[in-house]
């Protein structure tokens, strides 16, 4: 047998990978798995299609609309290059409503026009065809601006190849509405997080009953310390999960911007889109390891599968009491519940995912990782010592009773 | 016998264990238990099941510590940090059934800290080498338990371990499986590599070890070569005589046992010369006479006693069925 490379000491983390390469490679590869990121995505498919079937009843009501104030005779004309130009590019172009026929000399304020909120008006377009103003929120007139020089260029007779310069009157959202959007945002966010937490956290707890139904513990035991074991099964499913969140996302995502939708019609997080994603991605790493090492070890302490189907109605109890208060929690910002949700560390991720979308300061981020990481450590830490006595059985020791600096360095072997 | 008995003593040691002590919910299994294993030996664990050998051996490994005592093995209190010298072969054998024969040994290579690629081109050679070389591609629930058995085995060994410990490692095995792993374990002494295993047959630690431990409820009346071990009880004189009777017969000891025209007894502390002379003298007409060294088996009579022999016994007759 060749003697080179030979074998070398692992340090906990390089044995966790070992474990966590095997774990990952087994369940990627199984049928299970397949099947179980199938699940998700027919239930994508069914909600894309009743999302279909709701986008078009809402369509007519819903849909933000583009409302136009000129003198009658542009408007007329504003009208009728709308409808041309909607024959040809579709849903993409806005839904527009003539809000006033202006007589002449007439003024007109399309700003209170907006904020009186009669129709489902997201902009007026007022001026002429040759100098038009769009009046409207900043992030929705941006949006718009490149359509409404269409219409523009077109009801002046210009056609595309003379654009006229669109002037924009962005109104500033208040401070009030703002929140408001935002925490909208901060639960969706909760939400998301906590239904990806239910569905793929759970697979934690029967992660130990192979290797205890397959007798490959005690190697495992005997090779590489148990804090290994359990690091390496805990990322292994981490990794699992992102492998799932990123099919179901990229497909939900196709789907979503297939249908004509934009993060632009969403109120955006305190952080902003890119950031808040980040973020997400994250705080849902940490939450799984949190509230995955707890699984890990009550799922240790079972020995059949019917075991573990038994404790995972209180664990899925212990989830739902954790978003409801990380829930309650974002709510009440700056004062003691917001404080404790986001001390304990099983609220943690959620609450701080949530205050990731009304609050644009980044240290308290660092700060909750770093606390939440501490936390992992510390129950995977737990875990295994609670396997490793009431599962193995071990003892209190069997080391030299003295501490380590008292200790000689070890014989030659 | 393999080995040379008297060598043990100066070469340094692979375990030192002293006073362990494991108790499981009040029981105590293992109870002051005191081993010494030089490197390079073959060292037996030799008790009933149930006496604690698999306990011992799993404290030693670092799989569950002791509630009392201290262990050294390879130079360190601290197992797992010499875990890549070592390989260890569980009494109840586990594998990944949907791992590939080859996969399942660079596996267990891995967890020892072999590179994976190194334990992928290993176990093919291993398979190969062992006549195995059909069963590379099939995954272990593709195997007969025989065959899962030995890709363990060969999975224990594939990293090229200083320490081998091995538990229970014959029952499961037919008679040329048996051979094979006792030739095995020879060549890996030769190698220079310490191999501990435990075992309830006496006729294998008799037949491949220096030293052996004596474990019986928990406790190890005896451990050190197995030399010592049999010269625990006197060798046995076997006599037979034309005369049945005659004043010669003052002079065999008292444990004397008769059958027909033989004697059966201990040899006297004075030796054989004087029986010899006052028989010749008592005109007993020897027939024959031999005197024979004591069994391990008898030894482990001895020492652990007869109940624990009986359990030996009964051990062996289970793994037969």
């Amino acid at each position: 047998m060749s003697t080179a490379p030979r074998a070398g000491r692992l340090s906990t983390l390089q044995a966790a990978f070992v474990m966590a390469r095997r774990d990952f490679v087994a369940v990627l590869f199984s049928r299970s798995f397949f099947f179980f990121l199938l699940g998700p995505l027919f239930m994508l498919t069914v909600l894309a299609l009743a999302g279909g079937v709701g986008k078009q009843v809402r369509q007519n009501t819903e849909r933000p609309q583009l409302g136009v104030a000129m003198y009658a005779a542009d408007t007329d004309a504003v009208v009728k290059a709308h409808s041309v130009l909607a024959a040809q590019i579709g849903p993409a172009m806005p839904q527009l409503v003539v809000v006033r026929r202006l007589a002449p000399g007439e003024q007109f304020d399309p700003l209170s026009e907006i904020k009186s909120n009669k129709a489902n008006l997201a902009a007026i377009l007022t001026g002429t065809p040759e100098k038009p103003t769009l009046t409207g929120p900043q992030e929705r007139i941006g949006d718009w601006q490149g359509r409404v020089a269409l219409i523009a260029a077109q009801a002046a007779g210009k056609g595309p190849e003379s654009f006229p310069d669109v002037a924009l009157s962005g109104i500033a959202t208040s401070k009030a509405d703002q929140s408001q959007s935002r925490m909208a945002t901060a639960q969706i966010g909760q939400t998301v997080l906590f239904m990806l937490m239910m569905i793929l956290a759970g697979m934690v707890l029967s992660n130990l009953v192979e290797e205890k139904g397959n007798k490959i513990i005690e190697v495992l035991a005997a090779a590489i310390p148990m804090d290994a074991v359990f690091l390496g099964k805990l990322f292994a499913m981490l990794a699992i999960s992102l492998v799932g969140i990123t099919v179901w996302g990229l497909f939900g995502g196709a789907i979503w911007l297939g249908s004509g939708n934009s993060l632009a019609n969403y109120p955006a997080p305190a952080v902003g889109w890119p950031m808040f994603f980040g973020l997400g991605v994250l705080y849902f790493a940490l939450g799984y390891l949190v509230i995955g090492s707890i699984f890990l070890a009550i799922g240790s302490m079972a020995t059949t599968v019917r075991e573990v189907q038994t404790l995972s109605m209180p664990v899925t109890m212990l989830q739902l009491l954790n978003f409801f208060f990380a829930s309650f929690a974002i709510a009440q910002p700056g004062n003691w519940i917001e404080t404790a949700a986001i001390v304990v560390p099983f609220s943690s991720p959620f609450t701080m995912l949530a205050k990731a979308a009304q609050d644009d300061a980044l240290w308290v981020h660092g700060a909750a990782i770093a606390w939440q990481l501490v936390w992992v450590a510390l129950l995977v830490k737990m875990g295994a010592s609670l396997f490793k006595t009431r599962v193995m059985q071990s003892g209190s020791g069997g080391r030299d009773k003295k501490r380590w600096w008292q200790r000689k360095s070890p014989a030659p072997a | 016998m393999h080995g040379n008995a008297d060598v043990p003593s100066v070469r340094p040691l692979a375990i030192e264990a002293r006073g362990l002590v494991k108790r499981f919910d009040g029981f105590t299994a293992v109870d002051g238990v005191d081993l010494t294993v030089p490197e390079g030996a073959i060292y037996g664990i030799l008790g009933p099941n149930g006496a604690g050998k698999t306990t011992t051996l799993r404290m030693l490994l670092g799989i569950i510590d002791p509630d009392e005592g201290v262990r050294r093995i390879l130079g360190t209190d601290r197992p797992h940090e010499v875990a890549h010298t070592i390989g260890y072969l569980p009494e109840e054998r586990g594998l990944y059934p949907s791992m590939k024969a080859y996969e399942a040994i660079a596996f267990l290579g891995a967890l020892r800290g072999l590179p994976l690629a190194e334990g992928r081109k290993r176990g093919k050679e291993l398979l190969e080498e062992h006549g195995l070389g059909y069963a590379i591609d099939r995954q272990i629930r593709q195997l007969s338990k025989g065959m899962a058995q030995q890709v363990q085995l060969l999975g224990t060994l594939v990293h090229e371990p200083k320490l081998v410990v091995f538990d229970e490692p014959f029952s499961g095995l037919d008679a040329l499986n048996q051979g094979k792993l006792e030739r095995m374990m020879r060549g890996l002494a030769a190698k220079g590599t310490t191999v501990i295993f435990s075992t309830h047959v006496i006729a294998h630690a008799e037949r491949l070890c220096d030293e052996v431990a004596i474990i019986a409820g928990g406790k190890v009346p005896f451990a050190g070569p197995v030399d010592v071990a049999r010269d625990r009880i006197r060798p046995q004189v076997r006599l037979e005589t034309r005369a049945q009777d005659g004043p010669w017969r003052g002079a065999l000891p008292q444990d004397v046992r008769r059958e027909g025209s033989h004697w059966y007894f201990s040899l006297p502390e004075s030796g054989i010369e004087p029986l010899l002379r006052a028989l010749i003298e008592g005109e007993a007409g020897i027939l024959s006479l031999s005197i024979e060294r004591a069994g391990l088996h008898d030894a482990f009579v001895a020492i652990a006693g007869e109940a624990a022999a009986r359990a030996l016994e009964e051990d062996k007759d289970e793994a037969r069925r």
